[in-house]
């Protein structure tokens, strides 16, 4: 099963570090990566797949939501279906 | 691999403009509960419902997390008790409210709906029964929800069930006058109510529907609202396809949901209802995407074209995003519960009359309006018979749900809590219609040829 993380946010060192070492930590292999900043605005999406998790989805959605209010941006981890759903015919 | 774009785009939908499922509400047949002992009844309903939908909740909350989408509400609804206890006696209908009451809370579910009877054309024993206990079960109640059915574009309009209706719904706001007669707003008369309708207070399981079945209210008034904002200064055909294209986003979520959650529950997928169901939260209202599309107050000169596009708009974009559509599949037009129509009347743009106008072209009808508590019934009445009028001639669905609100009047503001929000009280014509109501009978069924 694949997902996407998105974090997005005001920009600052260490986003990315932090959310792949929370992927690394719970066997999230990440299968790619892109991430853009528009005046001081990041975005990052991550896709990555979930066979190896080693928590539930839930417990792992809730644990990246956590550290990104930490951190003071938004992540967001959702299962890579309802974009396809709405962006592909 | 996915686009960034549309990726932050459903973030966004989601995260600024308040895109979610409305409702998962599942539908389960009770004919298989009927017994001639009303002890017996209840106990095999109670059964039938928490054993049926156990894991909706649940799987609801699961679909939530894994797709990252809030789903609002989940219900249930079921055959129109009318039916399942044709033999009771008024009373007994209320203990059927109690037992629908206590099955629904120990699912946690939000509302219950289906304590509703049939009678387009004229009243059971069971039908009349119910409808005399509607006011007492609604006030010994929380979470029931309650409609009846009377006319169809077939049938005509039975006219002394309108003339009932209005005392029913005096008699309801009078119960609950101590919560701004709250009971009415889970009471709605209807034409041509449709079967398979997951919301509320009209939701019911049709005789024609499976044992049971999940149906879908889809939302997001919000995303549309801010589609066209960005639209900007486009013409009507560009405007069209915008709100097309969003409807179709929209619906895709509807869908998904939808299939998972009867996948995962294991009964049938029944449809998607392609409402755009507005909340008295800011950025998530109807009045709003009419007034960027650019009037300067929803209820001008104008109102009714904006939403008649509207409307088909997002049928169109719909139904191709869906392998099923149903229920009432329209824009919700409530008052309280959306901030810019509860403005608008405010303001004074929005009145009754206009109301009715845009009810000809969109979905449901006179939805969530609070009128004086001391309005007579035979008024009341009058609405109804109007409203109906234009579902029966049009062959489509109406419906009203208006709150006569107890000890308050014209000026006054009602304060229902909640999804329900609040309403100012709208005035109505002083002048008697009793004579027209009193007739009683039926008005026949409109012809459906020389058209026009």
């Amino acid at each position: 099963m694949r997902a996407v993380i998105t974090v997005t946010g005001k920009d600052k060192v260490g986003i990315i570090a932090m959310t792949s070492g929370l992927c690394q930590k719970y066997s999230a292999n990440i299968v790619d990566i892109s991430q853009t900043v528009l005046s001081e605005y990041f975005a990052m999406i991550m896709m990555v797949n979930l066979e190896k998790l080693t928590v539930s989805f839930t417990e792992f959605s809730d644990i990246m939501k956590k550290a990104g209010e930490e951190a003071g941006v938004d992540i967001r981890v959702m299962h890579e279906d309802i974009f396809n759903a709405m962006h592909r015919i | 691999m996915l686009n960034t774009t549309d990726i932050l785009e459903t973030i966004k939908m989601i995260r600024e403009d308040n895109l979610d499922v409305r409702t998962i509400t599942m539908g389960i047949s009770l004919f298989d509960c009927i017994s001639d002992d009303i002890t017996r009844l209840g106990e095999k309903i109670y059964d039938k419902i928490t054993r049926s939908a156990k894991d909706l909740v649940r799987v609801a909350e699961d679909i939530e997390a894994r797709y990252g989408i809030p789903i609002v509400n989940k219900r249930i609804s079921v055959t129109p008790i009318s039916l399942v206890g044709a033999g009771l006696t008024p009373d007994g209908f209320v203990r059927l409210a109690k037992v629908l009451q206590r099955a629904a809370g120990e699912l946690g579910v939000n509302f219950i709906g289906g304590f509703s009877a049939l009678v387009q054309k004229g009243a059971t024993v069971g039908a009349t029964n119910l409808i005399e206990a509607i006011p007492q079960a609604l006030t010994e109640t929380e979470i029931v929800c309650s409609s009846v059915n009377v006319a169809s574009t077939k049938a005509g309009i039975n006219m002394d069930a309108v003339g009932k209706m209005g005392e029913i719904i005096k008699q309801t706001a009078y119960n609950t006058r101590d919560k701004d007669s709250i009971g009415c707003a889970k009471l709605v008369v209807f034409a041509n109510i449709p079967e398979d309708n997951p919301f509320m207070a009209g939701a019911m399981h049709g005789i024609g529907e499976p044992d049971q079945v999940i149906n879908v209210g889809v939302s997001g008034p919000g995303v549309v609202a801010a589609a066209i904002r960005k639209a900007g200064n486009c013409s009507f055909s560009v405007l069209a396809d915008t709100i097309k294209k969003i409807a179709f986003k929209i619906t895709r979520v509807g869908q998904l949901v939808a299939a998972e959650a009867a996948s995962k529950i294991g009964v049938p997928y029944g449809i998607v209802d392609l409402s755009l169901a507005p909340t008295p939260a800011a950025g998530d209202s109807v009045a709003e995407i009419l007034e960027n599309m650019g009037l300067e107050r929803c209820g001008t000169h104008g109102t009714t074209a904006a939403l008649a596009m509207l409307n088909d708009a997002v049928k169109k974009g719909g139904v191709m995003a869906s392998s099923h559509v149903g229920g009432l599949s329209g824009a919700f037009i409530p008052v309280s519960e959306d901030r810019g129509m509860i403005d608008a009347v405010k303001a004074g743009t929005l009145s009754l009359e206009k109301l009715e106008a845009m009810t000809a072209v969109c979905s449901v009808g006179l939805d969530m309006i609070a009128i004086p508590g001391d309005t007579p019934a035979t008024t009341i009445s009058g609405i109804i018979a109007d409203e109906i009028a234009i579902g029966v001639a049009n062959t489509k669905t109406t419906a009203v749900r208006v709150i006569p609100v107890w000890g308050k009047g014209e000026g006054d503001v009602a304060e229902f809590g909640g999804l329900l929000g609040y309403a100012p009280i709208m005035p109505l014509k002083k002048e008697s219609c009793s004579e027209f109501i009193k007739r009683g009978g039926r008005i026949p069924a409109p012809i459906h040829s020389l058209k026009n």
